[in-house]
């Protein structure tokens, strides 16, 4: 039989009449209609969800999770946030706790967190294509979707989408948006919030424009090659200039220095200046608290003292005598917005601090650098170069402007299309693993780029890339309602003789007031509610410490008696909360028999010695501030009020709320109004 | 005639050799062997889930005498997710092999295995924990910085000094597992929130029930499990029988 009869009789026996030509269409029929049922019966996710009641069918409460089990496709949808998320079609079991142990995915739980799966959806926080219905689709990169699922080491950066102040539960995005602020990035870059705000830097580059007077040309040439080698800590990048363009940069900077004349014009000190005594001059920097603020490095080469100024392990090497003399005197003469106080040293002092410092050396740093006279053309080149390496959008120079938008906006670089950039190789093709290896090592992506070269460690680089990561197309256009306003700093400043004085002072340096200034001391917002007046003149003369176990601590400022007054009378009468009546606890309202309950309360029922020390020869908490004469120090309404509630009158405090009895909280401050200081109890 | 043998040769040599390029480094070539792999360090450190552990974890191989073996070849190994900054190499002169560790995505504890081959051809094995918290462990972990650590960590640093030494009642270490295991999540809950008394402990612990939220201590309590040494395991939910 050929092909063509073959052919001729399977028509004849499916098509031959029509009982049979309806029969074999109904099968066809049939049969195209079972493809949807099918397709669905041997989907990837159908083949999840079997696995999961699989899963479950031995487990003990399988009768319960079988309940909450809905099969099919299953879909999250929030039309006012754009998400589409079809994820929970396969991860079925995210919102059942009890099958924490589990550890196979799709089955896994999702972890705990402050936010509801059905108020949110996934792709917000994870990324990848919330509507793709296949394992690929959904967490890879595809042509037609270019953002895969989130490395989980970045996802904190989905947080700050919406939370655009610090969070407690998210460090590595703290860390990030502090050391973008604190690195200066944003002063090349421009990034705007969510809010409509501009992030602004947190660090304190110096104005150039008297450079000439504070240091030598042969220190900025040693420093623009490599800050680094002038100081590990210091935050200024490596631009990796060469010999001649860090020649010819020194040579411009030096030459638009104009000269200072206020440096110069002050009296030297008499002969002080010609022996310096390391021993006093030592003992000055310590009790000058000056390790507050500026770190040296120890004979181990560990850095010893604060951030909150530059480090001084090789200052001598740094700066001009004449210039440092001038600087302690008053820092504000050549830098009027250094965080610096005005200390109000005598010249001796200051002959011998500076002479302390002068001999903080490195003859190595200098070595090898030699620089003939600069020649015009040089100057002139080396203008260009500092037009041309955004040198200004962090110092002052003068004769050149701040440059504007002198790097990309990074307003949404969280979003950035894959397409327009450009990937250098051995670098994956996820924006993510972009951001790093740009942070890491800028100028790998091409000649002739700025960005400079940073010396982040791998913790700080993955920090930043969360925080970049937070600046989303999502966290621009979503409902204002959602987010969640960071604190902006106020702009408080007070007025009158006293509010000079805080400003010389640089008060807002270390303590915060009314919404501004460091975290570094107390808040002073109701220091007028909290203390006694004799006891702030004292302080204000001599601080003494409070806290036995804190290294940094308040200076002393060597104030005149008159300046102490006008200060003390400002803090006192300005500086008070409406939620303390100062005159409401007088002495007389206190029993021997409240002091003897408080006593008992303090030692027993709340053994506050843990953490305070009332009695030196006896209490050892050191965590506290000292409290023998915390009589002589506070008032006692506000000892009442705090201890009704420490976090309250204290934000941030260790001590906890421990809900006291108005009756407990009034004996406790007849106890602790009772510890005089010696000097007050001698007088009685 | 000679010469062409040896070129055809030469060549088939270097196509052979471009076919043997392996895809991935292979593991070094030891140049020794050990009888025994201990830790010197990196063991037990906790770290956010996908981050870098903060101290490169060291592995020190030995002989049957117990002095360093230096050129012997350890591969690391972990569960999936977890990489290895040299993944193998070569013990250095004091008979140590340092890697720096990345922990997998999700919360949870990792064993990481370094292994070695002795003299024999024998794998010999040394298993470490790591720990990767999760969002609410983290949480955890910053409050215990802020308001528990001063005196449940003995540990002193330059910048926070412990007030262990000053407790009349020592308190527990938040890795003690052996004492803090025992304890059900709601002892703890009673602990945190309303201080010693509560469980007739001593009064030095206070009641931070009013000043943190309930799921700041669920965040605590999750963080202390997280870093139990040994392990905690869950009791599991009990179900009434059918």
């Amino acid at each position: 039989m050929s092909l063509g009869e073959q052919i001729r009789s399977l028509r004849r026996k499916l098509f031959g009449d029509p009982a049979r030509a309806f029969g074999s269409i109904s099968l066809v029929l049939l049969g195209m209609l079972a493809i949807a049922p099918a397709k669905n019966y041997f989907s990837e996710w159908g083949h999840y969800q079997k696995g999961y009641l699989k899963l479950i069918r031995s487990r003990a409460d399988a009768l319960t999770l079988a309940r909450h089990f809905s099969p099919g496709f299953q879909q999250i949808w929030l039309p006012e946030m754009d998400v589409v998320d079809r994820c929970t079609t396969c991860h079925v079991a995210l919102k059942e706790p009890s099958l924490s142990d589990v550890s196979r995915q799709p089955y896994r739980p999702h972890s705990p967190i402050p936010h509801s799966l059905t108020q949110f959806g996934c792709v917000v926080c994870h990324r990848g294509q919330g509507r793709a219905t296949t394992v690929q689709e959904a967490h890879n990169s595809t042509k037609a979707w270019e953002h895969p699922m989130l490395p989980s080491r970045y996802l904190e950066s989905s947080c700050g989408q919406c939370h655009l102040g610090p969070l407690l539960g998210t460090p590595q995005l703290n860390l990030g948006r502090q050391l973008i602020a604190g690195y200066g990035c944003v002063r090349c870059h421009t990034v705007m919030q969510p809010d409509g705000t501009r992030m602004m830097a947190s660090d304190d580059p110096p104005s150039l424009q008297h450079i000439a007077e504070k240091t030598t040309r042969q220190w900025i040439y040693a420093w623009i090659k490599n800050p680094q080698a002038y100081a590990a800590s210091v935050t200024m990048p490596n631009f990796q200039l060469s010999d001649h363009d860090a020649r010819d940069i020194s040579a411009f900077l030096m030459a638009q220095s104009t000269p200072l004349a206020a440096i110069h014009n002050q009296p030297a000190a008499k002969g002080a200046s010609a022996s310096p005594d390391a021993t006093a001059g030592a003992s000055l920097y310590g009790e000058s608290f000056c390790a507050s603020c500026h770190a040296v490095q120890n004979a181990a080469g560990v850095l010893v003292g604060g951030d909150l100024g530059p480090e001084l392990t090789r200052i001598g090497s740094k700066v001009k005598p004449e210039w440092l003399e001038a600087w302690l005197r008053n820092p504000s003469v050549y830098d009027p917005n250094t965080k610096m106080p005005h200390y109000r040293f005598d010249p001796k002092q200051i002959a011998t601090l500076a002479g302390y410092l002068e001999a903080k050396t490195d003859s190595d740093l200098l070595a090898n650098v030699h620089l003939s006279e600069a020649t015009p053309d040089q100057i002139q080149h080396g203008k260009l170069l500092v037009m041309e390496d955004g040198c200004t959008s962090c110092h002052e120079v003068n004769g050149i402007k701040k440059p504007e938008n002198f790097a990309p906006d990074l307003s949404r670089v969280g979003s950035r299309s894959l397409a327009v950039l450009a990937f250098p190789e051995g670098v994956p093709h996820t924006l993510p693993d972009y951001i790093e290896a740009k942070v890491r090592n800028p100028r790998a992506f091409g000649p002739g780029l700025k960005m400079p070269q940073y010396t982040f460690s791998e913790q700080q680089r993955s920090a930043i890339t969360t925080a970049l990561l937070s600046l989303t197309d999502r966290a621009q256009t979503q409902p204002p309602a959602l987010r969640t306003a960071a604190v902006h700093e106020s702009n408080y400043q007070p007025a009158g003789k006293a509010g000079r004085l805080m400003a010389d002072l640089r008060c807002f340096s270390c303590h915060a007031i009314n919404g501004r200034g460091g975290d570094m001391a107390p808040d002073l917002s109701w220091e007028g509610s909290s203390v006694q007046r004799p006891w702030l003149v004292e302080f204000l003369r001599n601080p003494e410490t409070l806290r036995p176990a804190l290294i940094r601590r308040m200076p002393r400022f060597n104030l005149t008696p008159d300046e102490i007054n006008t200060l003390t009378d400002y803090i006192m009468i300005v500086y008070q909360t409406p939620a303390v009546d100062r005159d409401s606890l007088p002495a007389s309202s206190f029993t021997p028999d409240m002091v003897e309950k408080g006593r008992q309360l303090f030692y027993s029922k709340y053994a506050c010695q843990s953490c305070h020390i009332v009695d030196p020869n006896k209490d050892k908490g050191y965590i506290g501030p000292a409290l023998w004469a915390v009589g002589s120090r506070l008032n006692a309404a506000w000892v009442y009020a705090y201890l009704k509630n420490p976090p309250a009158m204290r934000p941030g405090t260790l001590e906890p709320d421990q809900h006291l009895s108005d009756a407990e909280a009034r004996s406790l401050t007849a106890f602790l109004m009772a510890q005089k200081s010696a000097k007050q109890a001698g007088k009685k | 005639m000679k010469n062409g043998t040896a070129i055809a040769i030469l060549c088939c040599l270097l196509v052979l050799a471009g076919c043997n390029r392996p895809k991935t480094s292979p593991a070094p070539q030891a140049t020794a062997h050990g009888a025994a792999l201990v830790e010197v360090s990196g063991g037990k450190q906790v770290a956010q889930a996908g981050m870098e552990l903060d101290q490169p974890v060291v592995v020190q191989v030995n002989d049957a005498q117990n002095n360093a073996v230096t050129g012997a070849a350890v591969v690391f190994r972990g569960p999936a997710g977890v990489s290895f900054n040299p993944a193998s190499g070569l013990t250095d002169s004091s008979g140590q092999l340092s890697t720096i560790v990345t922990l997998g995505g999700v919360a949870g504890r990792y064993v990481i295995r370094a292994t070695t081959t002795d003299a024999g051809g024998k794998n010999v094995e040394l298993k470490l924990d790591e720990i990767a918290l999760g969002y609410q462990q983290t949480l955890g972990r910053e409050l215990n910085r802020q308001y528990c650590s001063r005196c449940h960590n003995p540990e002193s640093t330059r910048e926070r000094v412990s007030n262990y030494d000053n407790l009349t009642t020592k308190p527990h270490a938040f890795t003690e597992g052996d004492a803090l295991n025992k304890m059900s999540d709601a002892d703890l809950a009673a602990i945190i929130s309303h201080g010693g008394p509560a469980l007739n402990q001593s009064p030095e612990m206070p009641s931070f029930g009013y000043t943190l939220a309930k799921s700041d201590i669920q965040a605590l309590i999750s963080y202390i499990r997280a870093v139990a040494d040994p392990p905690y395991h869950s009791a599991g939910v009990v179900y009434a029988k059918k």
